[in-house]
Protein backbone atom coordinates (compact mmCIF):
# COMPACT_ATOMS: atom_id res chain seq x y z
CA UNK A 1 0.00 0.00 0.00
CA UNK A 2 2.17 2.56 0.90
CA UNK A 3 4.26 1.93 -2.50
CA UNK A 4 1.29 2.51 -4.67
CA UNK A 5 0.75 5.80 -2.53
CA UNK A 6 4.28 6.70 -3.07
CA UNK A 7 3.64 6.04 -6.77
CA UNK A 8 0.96 8.21 -6.83
CA UNK A 9 2.23 11.37 -5.15
CA UNK A 10 5.14 11.31 -7.78
CA UNK A 11 2.87 11.41 -10.47
CA UNK A 12 0.98 13.91 -8.48
CA UNK A 13 4.21 15.77 -8.18
CA UNK A 14 5.15 14.88 -11.79
CA UNK A 15 1.85 16.72 -12.82
CA UNK A 16 1.62 19.50 -10.71
CA UNK A 17 5.19 20.77 -11.78
CA UNK A 18 4.60 19.76 -15.36
CA UNK A 19 4.83 23.36 -16.49
CA UNK A 20 8.08 23.70 -14.89
CA UNK A 21 9.66 20.28 -15.76
CA UNK A 22 9.19 21.95 -19.32
CA UNK A 23 10.81 25.24 -18.36
CA UNK A 24 14.12 23.26 -17.15
CA UNK A 25 14.37 20.65 -19.54
CA UNK A 26 16.73 22.04 -21.62
CA UNK A 27 19.01 23.12 -19.04
CA UNK A 28 19.14 19.72 -17.43
CA UNK A 29 19.60 18.55 -21.03
CA UNK A 30 22.54 20.51 -21.75
CA UNK A 31 23.77 19.36 -18.63
CA UNK A 32 23.21 15.63 -18.74
CA UNK A 33 24.55 16.00 -22.79
CA UNK A 34 27.70 18.61 -22.37
CA UNK A 35 28.97 18.12 -18.76
CA UNK A 36 27.85 14.66 -17.74
CA UNK A 37 28.23 12.18 -20.87
CA UNK A 38 31.85 13.52 -21.12
CA UNK A 39 32.01 12.65 -17.79
CA UNK A 40 31.86 8.89 -18.73
CA UNK A 41 34.14 9.78 -21.83
CA UNK A 42 36.95 9.55 -19.09
CA UNK A 43 36.99 6.02 -18.95
CA UNK A 44 38.87 6.79 -22.51
CA UNK A 45 41.91 7.29 -19.69
CA UNK A 46 41.46 3.74 -19.37
CA UNK A 47 41.20 2.32 -22.83
CA UNK A 48 43.82 2.23 -25.58
CA UNK A 49 41.14 4.18 -27.41
CA UNK A 50 41.60 4.17 -31.46
CA UNK A 51 39.16 6.88 -33.29
CA UNK A 52 38.71 3.62 -35.93
CA UNK A 53 37.70 1.01 -33.40
CA UNK A 54 35.36 3.11 -31.34
CA UNK A 55 35.04 3.81 -27.95
CA UNK A 56 32.84 0.27 -27.27
CA UNK A 57 35.50 -1.85 -28.89
CA UNK A 58 38.75 -0.19 -27.77
CA UNK A 59 40.69 -2.62 -25.50
CA UNK A 60 40.68 -1.71 -21.31
CA UNK A 61 44.59 -1.30 -20.53
CA UNK A 62 44.21 -0.19 -16.75
CA UNK A 63 46.20 2.52 -15.48
CA UNK A 64 49.10 2.05 -18.14
CA UNK A 65 48.29 6.21 -18.89
CA UNK A 66 48.66 6.87 -15.79
CA UNK A 67 52.09 4.94 -15.11
CA UNK A 68 53.06 6.74 -18.50
CA UNK A 69 52.39 10.14 -16.58
CA UNK A 70 54.79 9.75 -14.16
CA UNK A 71 57.38 8.19 -15.92
CA UNK A 72 57.70 11.16 -18.50
CA UNK A 73 59.44 13.89 -17.37
CA UNK A 74 57.93 16.36 -19.69
CA UNK A 75 54.72 16.12 -17.99
CA UNK A 76 56.42 16.46 -14.71
CA UNK A 77 58.12 19.65 -16.06
CA UNK A 78 54.31 20.44 -17.46
CA UNK A 79 53.10 19.76 -13.98
CA UNK A 80 55.52 21.97 -12.35
CA UNK A 81 55.07 24.87 -15.31
CA UNK A 82 51.56 25.00 -13.83
CA UNK A 83 52.16 25.12 -10.38
CA UNK A 84 54.59 27.74 -10.97
CA UNK A 85 52.48 29.94 -12.74
CA UNK A 86 49.75 29.66 -10.82
CA UNK A 87 51.45 30.36 -7.37
CA UNK A 88 53.77 33.56 -8.70
CA UNK A 89 50.24 34.98 -9.95
CA UNK A 90 48.51 34.58 -6.73
CA UNK A 91 51.53 35.87 -5.14
CA UNK A 92 52.02 38.75 -7.38
CA UNK A 93 48.50 39.59 -8.66
CA UNK A 94 46.06 39.27 -5.67
CA UNK A 95 47.63 41.17 -3.21
CA UNK A 96 47.97 44.18 -5.94
CA UNK A 97 43.87 44.19 -6.55
CA UNK A 98 44.22 44.43 -2.22
CA UNK A 99 46.24 47.57 -2.60
CA UNK A 100 44.48 48.63 -5.78
CA UNK A 101 41.35 48.88 -3.78
CA UNK A 102 42.85 50.56 -1.07
CA UNK A 103 43.97 53.62 -3.34
CA UNK A 104 40.96 54.12 -4.75
CA UNK A 105 38.90 53.74 -1.64
CA UNK A 106 41.08 56.47 -0.54
CA UNK A 107 39.61 59.29 -3.88
CA UNK A 108 36.94 61.02 -1.84
CA UNK A 109 35.36 62.12 -4.81
CA UNK A 110 32.93 59.88 -5.97
CA UNK A 111 32.84 60.77 -9.51
CA UNK A 112 36.56 60.79 -10.20
CA UNK A 113 36.91 57.76 -8.42
CA UNK A 114 34.00 55.75 -10.48
CA UNK A 115 35.80 57.03 -13.37
CA UNK A 116 38.83 55.57 -12.53
CA UNK A 117 37.37 52.35 -11.74
CA UNK A 118 35.95 52.03 -15.06
CA UNK A 119 39.26 52.30 -16.73
CA UNK A 120 40.93 49.80 -14.33
CA UNK A 121 38.46 47.72 -15.21
CA UNK A 122 38.57 48.24 -18.79
CA UNK A 123 41.30 45.88 -19.72
CA UNK A 124 39.12 42.74 -17.92
CA UNK A 125 36.98 43.07 -21.09
CA UNK A 126 39.34 42.52 -23.80
CA UNK A 127 39.95 39.26 -25.16
CA UNK A 128 43.26 37.45 -24.62
CA UNK A 129 44.01 37.63 -27.91
CA UNK A 130 44.12 41.18 -27.67
CA UNK A 131 46.39 41.46 -24.91
CA UNK A 132 49.01 38.85 -26.03
CA UNK A 133 48.73 41.03 -29.48
CA UNK A 134 49.69 43.97 -27.98
CA UNK A 135 52.13 42.30 -25.35
CA UNK A 136 54.13 41.35 -28.94
CA UNK A 137 53.66 44.66 -30.55
CA UNK A 138 55.29 46.13 -27.27
CA UNK A 139 57.69 43.58 -27.25
CA UNK A 140 59.07 42.08 -30.43
CA UNK A 141 62.21 42.80 -31.66
CA UNK A 142 61.36 46.55 -33.46
CA UNK A 143 58.85 47.25 -31.30
CA UNK A 144 58.23 49.85 -28.96
CA UNK A 145 60.07 48.66 -26.01
CA UNK A 146 63.43 47.66 -27.70
CA UNK A 147 63.89 50.58 -29.60
CA UNK A 148 63.61 52.60 -26.64
CA UNK A 149 66.17 50.55 -25.48
CA UNK A 150 68.60 50.02 -28.79
CA UNK A 151 67.92 54.54 -29.18
CA UNK A 152 67.95 55.63 -25.80
CA UNK A 153 69.55 53.43 -23.68
CA UNK A 154 71.87 52.40 -25.99
CA UNK A 155 71.82 48.73 -24.81
CA UNK A 156 71.32 45.76 -26.99
CA UNK A 157 67.48 44.92 -27.72
CA UNK A 158 66.02 41.79 -25.86
CA UNK A 159 64.51 38.59 -27.39
CA UNK A 160 61.42 38.60 -24.98
CA UNK A 161 59.24 36.68 -26.79
CA UNK A 162 61.67 34.08 -27.29
CA UNK A 163 63.68 33.99 -24.50
CA UNK A 164 61.92 30.96 -21.97
CA UNK A 165 63.57 32.93 -19.17
CA UNK A 166 60.97 35.77 -19.95
CA UNK A 167 57.92 33.26 -20.16
CA UNK A 168 56.24 33.69 -16.57
CA UNK A 169 57.59 37.17 -15.81
CA UNK A 170 55.80 38.24 -18.62
CA UNK A 171 52.65 36.11 -18.36
CA UNK A 172 52.49 37.09 -14.61
CA UNK A 173 52.36 41.00 -15.61
CA UNK A 174 49.64 40.26 -18.42
CA UNK A 175 47.25 39.15 -15.57
CA UNK A 176 48.12 42.29 -13.58
CA UNK A 177 47.36 44.66 -16.21
CA UNK A 178 44.29 42.45 -17.53
CA UNK A 179 42.78 41.76 -13.87
CA UNK A 180 44.02 43.43 -10.87
CA UNK A 181 41.66 46.02 -11.55
CA UNK A 182 38.56 43.62 -12.09
CA UNK A 183 39.69 41.76 -9.27
CA UNK A 184 39.65 44.81 -7.06
CA UNK A 185 35.53 44.57 -7.09
CA UNK A 186 35.13 42.30 -4.37
CA UNK A 187 37.05 44.50 -2.04
CA UNK A 188 35.87 47.82 -3.01
CA UNK A 189 31.91 46.38 -1.71
CA UNK A 190 33.39 45.17 1.41
CA UNK A 191 34.94 48.47 1.96
CA UNK A 192 31.45 50.38 1.13
CA UNK A 193 30.26 48.50 3.78
CA UNK A 194 32.50 49.55 6.92
CA UNK A 195 30.45 51.96 9.29
CA UNK A 196 32.08 55.53 8.95
CA UNK A 197 31.41 55.57 12.78
CA UNK A 198 34.64 53.87 12.97
CA UNK A 199 36.66 56.17 11.03
CA UNK A 200 35.45 59.17 13.04
CA UNK A 201 36.00 57.35 16.42
CA UNK A 202 39.08 56.63 15.07
CA UNK A 203 40.19 60.00 14.20
CA UNK A 204 38.87 61.16 17.51
CA UNK A 205 40.92 58.97 19.13
CA UNK A 206 43.72 60.33 17.61
CA UNK A 207 44.61 58.13 14.76
CA UNK A 208 46.32 58.85 10.99
CA UNK A 209 45.28 57.56 8.27
CA UNK A 210 47.55 55.22 7.66
CA UNK A 211 46.74 53.62 11.56
CA UNK A 212 42.92 53.65 10.49
CA UNK A 213 43.94 51.40 7.47
CA UNK A 214 45.92 49.33 9.53
CA UNK A 215 43.13 48.91 12.51
CA UNK A 216 39.59 49.39 10.46
CA UNK A 217 40.06 48.86 6.80
CA UNK A 218 42.13 45.44 6.83
CA UNK A 219 40.58 43.83 9.52
CA UNK A 220 37.29 44.84 7.26
CA UNK A 221 38.60 43.15 4.23
CA UNK A 222 40.07 39.93 5.97
CA UNK A 223 37.17 37.61 5.59
CA UNK A 224 37.10 38.76 1.62
CA UNK A 225 40.74 38.36 1.53
CA UNK A 226 40.46 34.89 2.91
CA UNK A 227 38.21 33.79 0.89
CA UNK A 228 39.14 34.69 -2.56
CA UNK A 229 42.79 33.30 -1.57
CA UNK A 230 41.82 29.68 -0.67
CA UNK A 231 39.59 29.25 -3.83
CA UNK A 232 42.07 30.64 -5.65
CA UNK A 233 44.63 28.41 -4.10
CA UNK A 234 41.68 25.41 -5.22
CA UNK A 235 42.38 26.18 -8.38
CA UNK A 236 45.88 26.21 -8.58
CA UNK A 237 46.06 23.25 -11.29
CA UNK A 238 44.74 26.23 -13.63
CA UNK A 239 46.54 28.76 -14.85
CA UNK A 240 44.89 30.73 -17.98
CA UNK A 241 44.49 28.53 -21.01
CA UNK A 242 43.76 30.80 -23.63
CA UNK A 243 46.15 33.09 -22.48
CA UNK A 244 49.38 30.65 -22.31
CA UNK A 245 48.02 29.03 -25.58
CA UNK A 246 48.01 32.37 -27.50
CA UNK A 247 52.19 33.22 -25.10
CA UNK A 248 53.12 30.02 -26.47
CA UNK A 249 55.76 29.34 -29.37
CA UNK A 250 58.64 26.78 -30.33
CA UNK A 251 61.26 28.32 -28.27
CA UNK A 252 59.61 29.25 -25.02
CA UNK A 253 57.16 25.85 -24.87
CA UNK A 254 59.73 23.95 -22.43
CA UNK A 255 58.89 26.64 -19.24
CA UNK A 256 55.49 27.85 -20.40
CA UNK A 257 53.77 24.52 -21.77
CA UNK A 258 51.03 23.65 -18.85
CA UNK A 259 48.88 20.94 -18.42
CA UNK A 260 45.73 22.13 -20.30
CA UNK A 261 47.88 23.73 -23.31
CA UNK A 262 49.97 19.89 -22.95
CA UNK A 263 46.71 17.92 -22.88
CA UNK A 264 45.83 19.73 -26.35
CA UNK A 265 49.02 19.36 -27.89
CA UNK A 266 48.97 15.25 -27.24
CA UNK A 267 45.07 15.14 -27.51
CA UNK A 268 44.19 16.83 -30.54
CA UNK A 269 46.81 18.04 -32.18
CA UNK A 270 48.88 14.21 -31.54
CA UNK A 271 45.58 12.70 -31.46
CA UNK A 272 46.37 10.47 -28.23
CA UNK A 273 43.49 10.21 -26.83
CA UNK A 274 43.87 7.99 -24.31
CA UNK A 275 47.16 9.83 -22.80
CA UNK A 276 45.51 13.10 -22.76
CA UNK A 277 42.40 12.32 -21.27
CA UNK A 278 44.17 10.45 -18.31
CA UNK A 279 46.39 13.83 -17.95
CA UNK A 280 43.29 15.72 -18.11
CA UNK A 281 41.40 13.41 -15.55
CA UNK A 282 44.33 13.59 -13.23
CA UNK A 283 44.42 17.44 -13.38
CA UNK A 284 40.71 17.59 -12.82
CA UNK A 285 40.90 14.44 -9.83
CA UNK A 286 43.87 16.70 -8.12
CA UNK A 287 41.91 19.82 -8.84
CA UNK A 288 38.68 18.25 -7.13
CA UNK A 289 40.79 17.39 -3.67
CA UNK A 290 41.96 21.13 -3.63
CA UNK A 291 38.63 22.80 -3.77
CA UNK A 292 37.07 20.79 -1.41
CA UNK A 293 40.03 21.02 0.62
CA UNK A 294 40.18 25.20 -0.19
CA UNK A 295 36.64 25.40 0.75
CA UNK A 296 36.73 22.97 3.77
CA UNK A 297 39.88 25.57 5.29
CA UNK A 298 36.94 28.57 4.46
CA UNK A 299 34.74 27.10 6.86
CA UNK A 300 37.21 26.48 9.55
CA UNK A 301 38.20 30.40 8.90
CA UNK A 302 34.62 30.78 9.96
CA UNK A 303 33.38 31.81 6.16
CA UNK A 304 30.19 30.59 3.95
CA UNK A 305 32.79 28.91 1.70
CA UNK A 306 31.62 27.70 -2.35
CA UNK A 307 29.04 25.65 -1.26
CA UNK B 1 35.59 68.22 9.77
CA UNK B 2 39.08 67.54 11.09
CA UNK B 3 42.19 69.36 9.65
CA UNK B 4 44.16 66.82 7.28
CA UNK B 5 47.96 67.04 8.55
CA UNK B 6 51.19 67.41 6.44
CA UNK B 7 51.73 63.75 6.30
CA UNK B 8 48.04 63.11 5.22
CA UNK B 9 48.42 65.84 2.30
CA UNK B 10 51.44 63.56 1.21
CA UNK B 11 49.66 60.42 1.14
CA UNK B 12 46.70 61.70 -0.48
CA UNK B 13 49.37 63.55 -3.47
CA UNK B 14 51.02 60.01 -3.71
CA UNK B 15 47.80 57.93 -4.13
CA UNK B 16 46.76 59.79 -6.75
CA UNK B 17 49.81 60.00 -9.01
CA UNK B 18 50.14 56.25 -8.23
CA UNK B 19 46.83 55.99 -9.25
CA UNK B 20 47.14 58.38 -12.41
CA UNK B 21 50.32 56.28 -13.53
CA UNK B 22 48.24 52.93 -13.69
CA UNK B 23 45.39 54.70 -15.66
CA UNK B 24 47.82 55.94 -17.94
CA UNK B 25 49.37 51.91 -18.09
CA UNK B 26 45.90 51.21 -18.92
CA UNK B 27 45.21 53.65 -21.42
CA UNK B 28 48.71 53.85 -23.28
CA UNK B 29 48.83 50.71 -25.14
CA UNK B 30 45.21 52.20 -26.65
CA UNK B 31 46.55 55.51 -27.52
CA UNK B 32 49.72 54.06 -29.38
CA UNK B 33 47.67 51.25 -31.34
CA UNK B 34 45.10 53.79 -32.61
CA UNK B 35 48.14 56.71 -33.55
CA UNK B 36 50.34 53.90 -35.54
CA UNK B 37 46.79 52.57 -37.32
CA UNK B 38 46.15 55.72 -38.82
CA UNK B 39 50.20 56.84 -39.49
CA UNK B 40 52.06 56.28 -42.50
CA UNK B 41 54.94 54.19 -42.77
CA UNK B 42 57.81 56.68 -42.80
CA UNK B 43 56.30 57.84 -39.71
CA UNK B 44 56.05 55.13 -37.90
CA UNK B 45 59.78 54.26 -38.76
CA UNK B 46 60.49 57.38 -38.07
CA UNK B 47 59.44 58.39 -34.84
CA UNK B 48 60.22 56.07 -31.78
CA UNK B 49 57.40 57.54 -29.95
CA UNK B 50 54.16 58.25 -31.80
CA UNK B 51 51.38 59.30 -29.63
CA UNK B 52 49.18 61.14 -32.27
CA UNK B 53 48.85 60.85 -36.06
CA UNK B 54 50.79 63.45 -37.97
CA UNK B 55 48.91 62.99 -41.34
CA UNK B 56 46.07 61.01 -40.98
CA UNK B 57 46.65 57.85 -43.43
CA UNK B 58 43.06 55.34 -43.81
CA UNK B 59 44.77 52.52 -45.92
CA UNK B 60 45.63 49.81 -43.12
CA UNK B 61 41.59 50.32 -42.41
CA UNK B 62 40.40 50.32 -46.46
CA UNK B 63 42.62 47.23 -46.49
CA UNK B 64 41.20 45.14 -43.89
CA UNK B 65 37.80 46.67 -44.42
CA UNK B 66 38.61 45.37 -48.06
CA UNK B 67 39.23 42.04 -47.12
CA UNK B 68 36.20 39.19 -47.43
CA UNK B 69 37.91 36.93 -44.82
CA UNK B 70 37.90 40.06 -42.41
CA UNK B 71 34.29 40.61 -42.73
CA UNK B 72 33.18 37.62 -42.79
CA UNK B 73 34.58 36.31 -39.98
CA UNK B 74 33.44 39.46 -38.37
CA UNK B 75 29.96 38.54 -39.08
CA UNK B 76 30.49 34.83 -37.36
CA UNK B 77 31.66 36.52 -34.31
CA UNK B 78 28.35 38.96 -34.39
CA UNK B 79 26.05 36.06 -35.09
CA UNK B 80 27.51 34.02 -32.47
CA UNK B 81 27.20 36.38 -30.19
CA UNK B 82 23.52 37.37 -30.38
CA UNK B 83 22.24 33.81 -31.02
CA UNK B 84 24.38 32.67 -28.47
CA UNK B 85 23.99 35.44 -25.29
CA UNK B 86 20.03 34.55 -26.64
CA UNK B 87 20.97 31.14 -26.07
CA UNK B 88 22.43 31.27 -22.55
CA UNK B 89 19.90 33.70 -21.78
CA UNK B 90 16.81 31.11 -22.02
CA UNK B 91 18.35 28.38 -20.86
CA UNK B 92 20.06 30.00 -17.80
CA UNK B 93 16.85 31.69 -16.95
CA UNK B 94 14.55 29.12 -17.29
CA UNK B 95 16.53 26.54 -15.52
CA UNK B 96 17.42 29.17 -12.62
CA UNK B 97 13.63 30.04 -12.22
CA UNK B 98 12.77 26.24 -12.08
CA UNK B 99 15.00 25.91 -9.38
CA UNK B 100 13.64 28.50 -7.22
CA UNK B 101 10.28 26.57 -6.80
CA UNK B 102 9.97 23.21 -5.18
CA UNK B 103 10.53 21.18 -8.09
CA UNK B 104 10.87 17.46 -7.94
CA UNK B 105 14.45 16.33 -7.69
CA UNK B 106 14.99 20.25 -6.91
CA UNK B 107 17.88 19.33 -4.02
CA UNK B 108 19.56 16.56 -6.96
CA UNK B 109 20.09 18.69 -9.68
CA UNK B 110 21.46 21.89 -7.52
CA UNK B 111 24.01 19.31 -6.51
CA UNK B 112 24.70 17.92 -9.74
CA UNK B 113 25.27 21.64 -11.24
CA UNK B 114 27.11 22.50 -8.38
CA UNK B 115 29.36 19.73 -9.05
CA UNK B 116 30.24 20.84 -12.58
CA UNK B 117 31.92 23.82 -10.94
CA UNK B 118 34.50 21.67 -8.89
CA UNK B 119 34.88 18.73 -11.64
CA UNK B 120 34.73 18.68 -15.08
CA UNK B 121 35.61 15.77 -17.53
CA UNK B 122 38.36 18.08 -19.20
CA UNK B 123 38.99 18.77 -22.94
CA UNK B 124 39.04 15.37 -24.42
CA UNK B 125 36.08 13.86 -23.44
CA UNK B 126 34.03 17.21 -24.18
CA UNK B 127 35.35 17.37 -27.84
CA UNK B 128 34.48 13.96 -28.71
CA UNK B 129 30.62 14.52 -27.48
CA UNK B 130 30.74 17.49 -29.22
CA UNK B 131 32.02 16.04 -32.07
CA UNK B 132 29.62 12.76 -31.80
CA UNK B 133 26.63 15.43 -31.39
CA UNK B 134 27.78 16.70 -34.72
CA UNK B 135 28.47 20.41 -34.25
CA UNK B 136 32.34 20.06 -35.45
CA UNK B 137 32.63 22.18 -38.34
CA UNK B 138 29.13 24.33 -37.32
CA UNK B 139 29.03 27.87 -35.43
CA UNK B 140 26.52 25.80 -33.11
CA UNK B 141 29.67 24.24 -31.44
CA UNK B 142 30.90 27.78 -30.40
CA UNK B 143 27.05 28.55 -28.55
CA UNK B 144 25.51 24.90 -27.58
CA UNK B 145 28.35 23.79 -25.63
CA UNK B 146 28.83 27.10 -23.54
CA UNK B 147 24.76 27.43 -22.98
CA UNK B 148 24.64 27.81 -19.43
CA UNK B 149 27.73 28.97 -17.14
CA UNK B 150 27.07 27.15 -13.61
CA UNK B 151 28.52 29.94 -12.14
CA UNK B 152 26.42 32.34 -13.82
CA UNK B 153 23.23 30.07 -12.96
CA UNK B 154 23.36 30.04 -9.59
CA UNK B 155 23.83 33.72 -9.27
CA UNK B 156 20.55 33.83 -11.26
CA UNK B 157 19.10 31.19 -9.07
CA UNK B 158 19.69 33.82 -6.04
CA UNK B 159 18.14 36.51 -7.89
CA UNK B 160 14.85 35.05 -8.45
CA UNK B 161 14.14 34.32 -5.19
CA UNK B 162 14.69 37.24 -3.98
CA UNK B 163 11.75 38.57 -5.98
CA UNK B 164 8.90 38.98 -3.60
CA UNK B 165 6.51 35.52 -3.17
CA UNK B 166 3.01 37.46 -3.07
CA UNK B 167 3.41 38.48 -6.89
CA UNK B 168 3.49 35.03 -7.65
CA UNK B 169 1.44 33.61 -5.20
CA UNK B 170 -1.38 36.19 -6.65
CA UNK B 171 -0.80 35.05 -10.50
CA UNK B 172 -1.46 31.47 -8.96
CA UNK B 173 -4.98 32.62 -7.63
CA UNK B 174 -5.60 34.46 -11.16
CA UNK B 175 -5.02 30.70 -12.58
CA UNK B 176 -1.82 31.25 -14.30
CA UNK B 177 0.17 28.50 -15.17
CA UNK B 178 4.35 28.23 -14.45
CA UNK B 179 5.12 29.40 -17.66
CA UNK B 180 2.40 32.28 -17.66
CA UNK B 181 4.28 33.77 -14.21
CA UNK B 182 7.70 33.17 -15.63
CA UNK B 183 7.00 34.89 -18.77
CA UNK B 184 4.95 37.77 -17.55
CA UNK B 185 6.08 38.32 -14.26
CA UNK B 186 9.00 37.21 -13.30
CA UNK B 187 11.10 37.88 -16.68
CA UNK B 188 10.06 41.66 -16.75
CA UNK B 189 10.78 42.05 -13.19
CA UNK B 190 14.39 40.75 -13.88
CA UNK B 191 15.47 42.64 -16.61
CA UNK B 192 18.29 44.09 -14.68
CA UNK B 193 19.99 40.71 -13.99
CA UNK B 194 18.88 39.67 -17.61
CA UNK B 195 21.00 42.73 -18.61
CA UNK B 196 23.69 42.18 -16.74
CA UNK B 197 24.15 37.91 -17.67
CA UNK B 198 23.32 39.24 -21.15
CA UNK B 199 26.66 41.26 -20.88
CA UNK B 200 28.78 38.94 -19.40
CA UNK B 201 27.74 36.51 -22.24
CA UNK B 202 28.03 38.74 -24.91
CA UNK B 203 31.83 39.70 -23.96
CA UNK B 204 32.85 35.77 -23.49
CA UNK B 205 30.97 34.94 -27.09
CA UNK B 206 32.98 38.19 -28.79
CA UNK B 207 36.23 37.45 -27.33
CA UNK B 208 36.08 33.46 -27.53
CA UNK B 209 38.93 32.37 -29.31
CA UNK B 210 39.50 28.68 -28.44
CA UNK B 211 36.70 27.01 -29.66
CA UNK B 212 36.74 28.33 -32.85
CA UNK B 213 40.55 26.91 -32.93
CA UNK B 214 39.35 23.49 -30.98
CA UNK B 215 35.81 22.74 -33.05
CA UNK B 216 36.26 24.46 -36.48
CA UNK B 217 38.27 23.56 -39.64
CA UNK B 218 36.84 25.67 -42.00
CA UNK B 219 38.38 29.26 -42.54
CA UNK B 220 35.08 30.13 -43.69
CA UNK B 221 34.06 29.63 -40.57
CA UNK B 222 36.24 31.12 -38.02
CA UNK B 223 35.63 34.02 -35.47
CA UNK B 224 37.11 37.35 -35.48
CA UNK B 225 39.66 36.49 -32.99
CA UNK B 226 41.39 33.55 -34.43
CA UNK B 227 41.47 35.68 -37.57
CA UNK B 228 42.98 38.31 -35.22
CA UNK B 229 45.71 36.48 -33.63
CA UNK B 230 46.97 35.05 -37.56
CA UNK B 231 47.26 38.95 -37.92
CA UNK B 232 48.78 40.09 -34.91
CA UNK B 233 50.24 37.49 -32.94
CA UNK B 234 51.31 34.83 -35.90
CA UNK B 235 52.54 37.96 -37.80
CA UNK B 236 50.89 37.24 -41.20
CA UNK B 237 48.40 39.98 -41.66
CA UNK B 238 48.21 39.42 -45.31
CA UNK B 239 47.96 35.92 -45.81
CA UNK B 240 44.88 35.70 -42.99
CA UNK B 241 43.60 38.91 -44.83
CA UNK B 242 43.61 36.52 -48.15
CA UNK B 243 46.38 39.12 -49.30
CA UNK B 244 43.53 40.60 -51.70
CA UNK B 245 45.34 40.43 -55.68
CA UNK B 246 43.80 43.98 -56.81
CA UNK B 247 45.80 46.19 -54.02
CA UNK B 248 48.96 44.14 -54.03
CA UNK B 249 51.18 47.00 -54.98
CA UNK B 250 49.75 49.30 -52.81
CA UNK B 251 49.91 46.66 -50.03
CA UNK B 252 49.92 49.42 -46.60
CA UNK B 253 52.43 48.22 -43.94
CA UNK B 254 51.91 45.16 -42.01
CA UNK B 255 52.68 47.33 -38.91
CA UNK B 256 49.57 49.68 -39.29
CA UNK B 257 47.73 46.68 -40.63
CA UNK B 258 48.03 45.08 -37.41
CA UNK B 259 47.44 47.80 -35.12
CA UNK B 260 43.66 48.56 -37.05
CA UNK B 261 42.71 44.68 -36.69
CA UNK B 262 42.81 45.21 -32.93
CA UNK B 263 41.33 48.41 -33.02
CA UNK B 264 38.35 47.01 -35.32
CA UNK B 265 37.57 43.65 -33.57
CA UNK B 266 37.64 45.32 -29.62
CA UNK B 267 35.64 48.78 -31.15
CA UNK B 268 32.43 46.66 -30.53
CA UNK B 269 33.51 46.60 -26.35
CA UNK B 270 34.76 49.26 -26.39
CA UNK B 271 31.35 50.99 -27.32
CA UNK B 272 29.44 48.91 -25.39
CA UNK B 273 31.19 49.21 -22.31
CA UNK B 274 30.18 52.70 -20.95
CA UNK B 275 26.64 50.94 -21.23
CA UNK B 276 27.81 47.92 -19.66
CA UNK B 277 29.23 49.46 -17.13
CA UNK B 278 27.00 50.29 -14.92
CA UNK B 279 25.05 46.63 -14.99
CA UNK B 280 28.16 44.63 -14.36
CA UNK B 281 29.52 46.04 -11.40
CA UNK B 282 25.32 44.97 -10.16
CA UNK B 283 25.84 41.77 -11.41
CA UNK B 284 28.77 40.36 -9.70
CA UNK B 285 27.55 41.85 -6.66
CA UNK B 286 24.33 39.69 -7.17
CA UNK B 287 26.25 37.14 -6.54
CA UNK B 288 28.61 37.84 -3.55
CA UNK B 289 25.65 39.27 -1.44
CA UNK B 290 24.06 35.86 0.40
CA UNK B 291 20.68 35.67 1.74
Amino acid sequence: MPTKRKKNSLKKKLWRDRYLLLLILPGILYFLIYRYIPMAGILLAFKDYSPFRGFADSPWVGLKYFKLIFEDAEVIQVIWNTLQISLLQIFFAFPISIVLALMLNEIRNQVYKRFLQSIVYLPHFLSWVVVVGITVIFLRSEGLINSFLVNFLEVNPIPFLTDPSMFKPIVILQVIWKESGWGTILFLAALSGISPHLYEAAVIDGASRLRQMWHITLPALKSTIVILLILRLGNVMDSGFEQIFLMLNPFNMETGNVLDTYVYFKGIQQANFSFATAVGLFKGIIGLILVVLANRLAKKFGEDGLY
Amino acid sequence: MFKSSGGERVMEIVNNILLLLITVTMLFPFLYIFSVSFSSISDVLNSDFLLWPKDWVTDAYTYILGSDQFIRSLWVTVYVTVVGTFVNLVFTSTMAYSLTRNIIGQRLILFLVLFTLLFSAGMIPTYIIVKETGLLNSLWALIIPVAISPFNLIIMTQFFKGIPEELTEAAVIDGANDIQIFSKIILPLSKPALAAFGLFYAVGHWNSYFSGVLYLNDPAKWPIQVILRQIVIVNEPNAALGGHAAMVEALPPPETVQMAAILLATLPILIVYPFLQKHFAKGVMLGSVKG
